[in-house]
């Protein structure tokens, strides 16, 4: 292999490839039947229109939802490449880890506690 | 090809005993979180303020018994642990153990407090109404003070952009929730807390940009190797490193409140619940002047030639914008915000000395102000008319007769403020003053007749509010609150301390001008 970017190339082309024979086969393969759901913004969350009831408010509850999901994602984040190099690293990083998820326990403590993971 | 990343990595050296003062705080403060997740409602709060202080206590001590022989660079160079940075944590823990007696004043009568008893309740909900029925306090606000206390301890010992970025939302996030718990005007205590966020992230976004600069230029982001970097001046990447000082300096100069990324502070520290402001004001100011004296001294003062006049003119609007504001304001606590807006630009002129002296002169400043100002909006959560503070100052007019002590603790720390001679005050303008005549130059020669003219400025506002306390018939049902003994605790010393910072100023001088010597 003369250069390391050739790889890549190939996958760039097979994940192009890949699209675009997906989108062109299912017209000519797939069955033409009638559904409301087809008409539909595909996997773009809220649909736009009509207009939902109360103005599209979105409940304020999900605000905590996501703050809770953040806090747990932002753990993940670290304990990937924290499981990664963990054989070079040895006990520290064991017990700096073991601390850093009790902290994290802190906090969720906190949410079960304070009723932050009732929906009502 | 070439590996980006080292096949083994090298576990930093850490110094625990240096950094035991910050682990303290944040260990109090984790505790706290779990103390309001876990102890019945009904003893929350004592719990809260007794942990909170012993930590602030038990931190200071290690401080005092430890980490003052452990100086040097700690954790790979992230943290510098000298003289500055002790004095400032040493001080920072002094000022919070004051805010937090100040907080936990609840003046025997329900619903007397600073804080909501339901931050997350609509204000004028049913919820809220029920809440203050139930008695319900917010205990939150002593481990968010925590958490905001050992980002503050960080920021002036940061050793790299990042640790100090680190530190500012440390300390800056707290402070955003804290500012929205107000109990009285909590539609004003809320926008306060809003505005004061959206202006935060805009300052801390800066502070990123001119940090993503300067790694760009040094190559790391360590100040040790900043200031290597510019004596080096490597030529290819000269045109990131003014760019990136002033947006770093632009972050840090927002935490100070200086003109023009001043505008945040009137509303926030009307907004906030008093305590609150008092804490804010006193420690995120010495905070931040820790980390600009930590930035402009070990790693950019090579550069300074380029940044200064930019910085000296911030300096000089700073203090005119603030004291001449400060002649309109009506409402207590925005005077006070823009006199502390002044305040930031008298010091900023102390910062641009470049000696050691002028180092001792920021420190002792910044702590001479914030005992005084904790001290002054200790006073004003205490004058009410009905429940709520009396805020206008029309309404403070015929205090001294009624309320001959509190109308005397206050003139006593306006003229602080003032900078009368005798007061710390006076003491502290000449600290920050007389090094930037001695080894500033022209420039800063300007600055400082700038910086008394001001003074007399703000002076007369200072003045005008004594004669309205004294000298003026009382209006209206205003009155001061019985403080507890916390309060009457944390007041008397706070006000102890600005006398005798006045009156002796030598010991603490002294302690500031050993502690003046940067590692870098």
């Amino acid at each position: 292999m003369t250069n390391p970017y050739v790889p890549l190339l190939f996958f760039l082309a097979i994940g192009g490839g890949f699209a675009i024979f997906s989108v062109a086969i299912a017209p000519l393969t797939g069955p033409k039947r009638y559904n409301r759901a087809k008409m539909d913004a595909y996997e773009c969350g809220i649909q736009p229109s009509p207009q939902a009831e109360g103005g599209g408010r979105v409940p304020i509850k999900y605000f905590l939802t996501a703050m809770l999901f953040i806090i747990f994602d932002v753990e993940s984040v670290f304990l990937y490449p924290f499981a990664v190099a963990f054989g070079g690293l040895g006990l520290f990083a064991l017990v700096e880890m073991v601390l850093f998820i009790l902290t994290v326990f802190v906090a969720y403590a906190y949410v079960w506690r304070r009723g932050g993971l009732d929906w009502d | 090809m070439t590996t980006l990343l080292p096949t083994a990595f090298t576990v930093a050296e850490i110094n625990y005993w240096a950094i035991l003062p910050v682990l303290i705080v944040f260990g109090g403060a984790l505790i706290g979180v779990l103390v309001d997740a876990f102890a019945p409602r009904s003893s929350r709060h004592s719990i809260q303020v007794a942990l909170a202080l012993l930590t602030i206590a038990a931190s200071f001590g290690a401080l005092v018994w430890k980490a003052v022989d452990n100086k040097g660079a700690t954790l790979d160079g992230a943290m510098i642990i000298d003289g500055p940075a002790l004095f400032m944590q040493g001080s920072v823990l002094l000022l919070s153990f004051l805010s937090v007696l100040l907080m936990a004043e609840k003046f025997s009568s329900a619903g007397a407090d600073a804080f909501t008893p339901m931050g997350a309740a609509v204000p004028g909900s049913p919820l809220e109404a029920a809440a203050t029925r139930a008695g319900w306090g917010t205990s939150e606000v002593f481990p968010l003070a925590l958490f905001s206390v050992a980002g503050m301890m960080i920021f002036p010992a940061a050793g790299d952009l990042l640790v100090m970025f680190v530190a500012l939302e440390v300390l800056s996030l707290p402070l955003y929730l804290l500012t929205g718990l107000a109990r009285r005007r909590r539609l004003l205590s809320q926008e306060a807390a809003l505005k004061y966020f959206l202006l935060g992230s805009f300052s801390s976004a800066f502070f990123l940009f001119g940090s993503a600069l300067l790694f760009g230029y040094a190559g790391s982001v360590k100040f040790s190797a900043l200031s290597q970097a510019i004596t080096t001046a490597p030529a290819d990447v000269e045109g990131l490193l003014l760019p990136g000082v002033l947006l770093v300096l632009v972050g840090l100069l927002f935490k100070v409140g200086a003109v023009p990324f001043h505008q945040w502070t009137p509303d926030v520290y009307q907004g906030a619940p008093s305590p609150i402001t008092g804490f804010m004001a006193a420690c995120t100011k010495l905070a931040a002047f820790g980390a600009i004296l930590r930035l402009a001294y070990t790693g950019i003062d090579a550069d300074r030639w380029d940044w200064r006049m930019g910085v000296a003119a911030i300096a000089a609007l700073t203090m005119i914008v603030g004291s001449v504001l400060s002649v309109t304001q009506t409402d207590i606590k925005r005077l006070l915000a823009y006199s502390s807006v002044a305040h930031a630009g008298f010091i900023l002129v102390g910062v641009l000395a470049f000696d050691a002296t002028g180092v001792s002169g920021v420190m002792f400043y910044v702590l001479a102000y914030g005992l005084a100002t904790i001290a002054a909006f200790g006073i004003v959560a205490l004058v009410r008319e009905g429940s709520a503070e009396a805020s206008h100052i029309a309404q403070w007019s015929g205090l001294g007769k009624r309320h001959p002590v509190v109308a005397g603790i206050f003139a006593l720390l306006l003229l602080t403020f003032a900078g009368i001679p005798l007061t710390s005050g006076f003491t502290a303008k000449f600290a920050a003053f007389a090094p930037a005549i001695a080894h500033g130059g022209t420039t800063l020669a300007v600055l400082v007749v700038i910086g008394v003219l001001c003074s007399l400025v703000t002076a007369f506002v200072y003045v005008r509010v004594i004669v309205l306390m004294y000298f003026s018939e009382a209006q209206g049902e205003v009155r001061a609150l019985n403080p507890s003994v916390l309060t009457t605790v944390g007041l008397a010393v706070a006000v102890i301390l600005t006398v005798a910072l006045g009156v002796f100023p030598a010991p603490v001088l002294d302690l500031a001008n050993q502690a003046s010597q940067f590692i870098r």
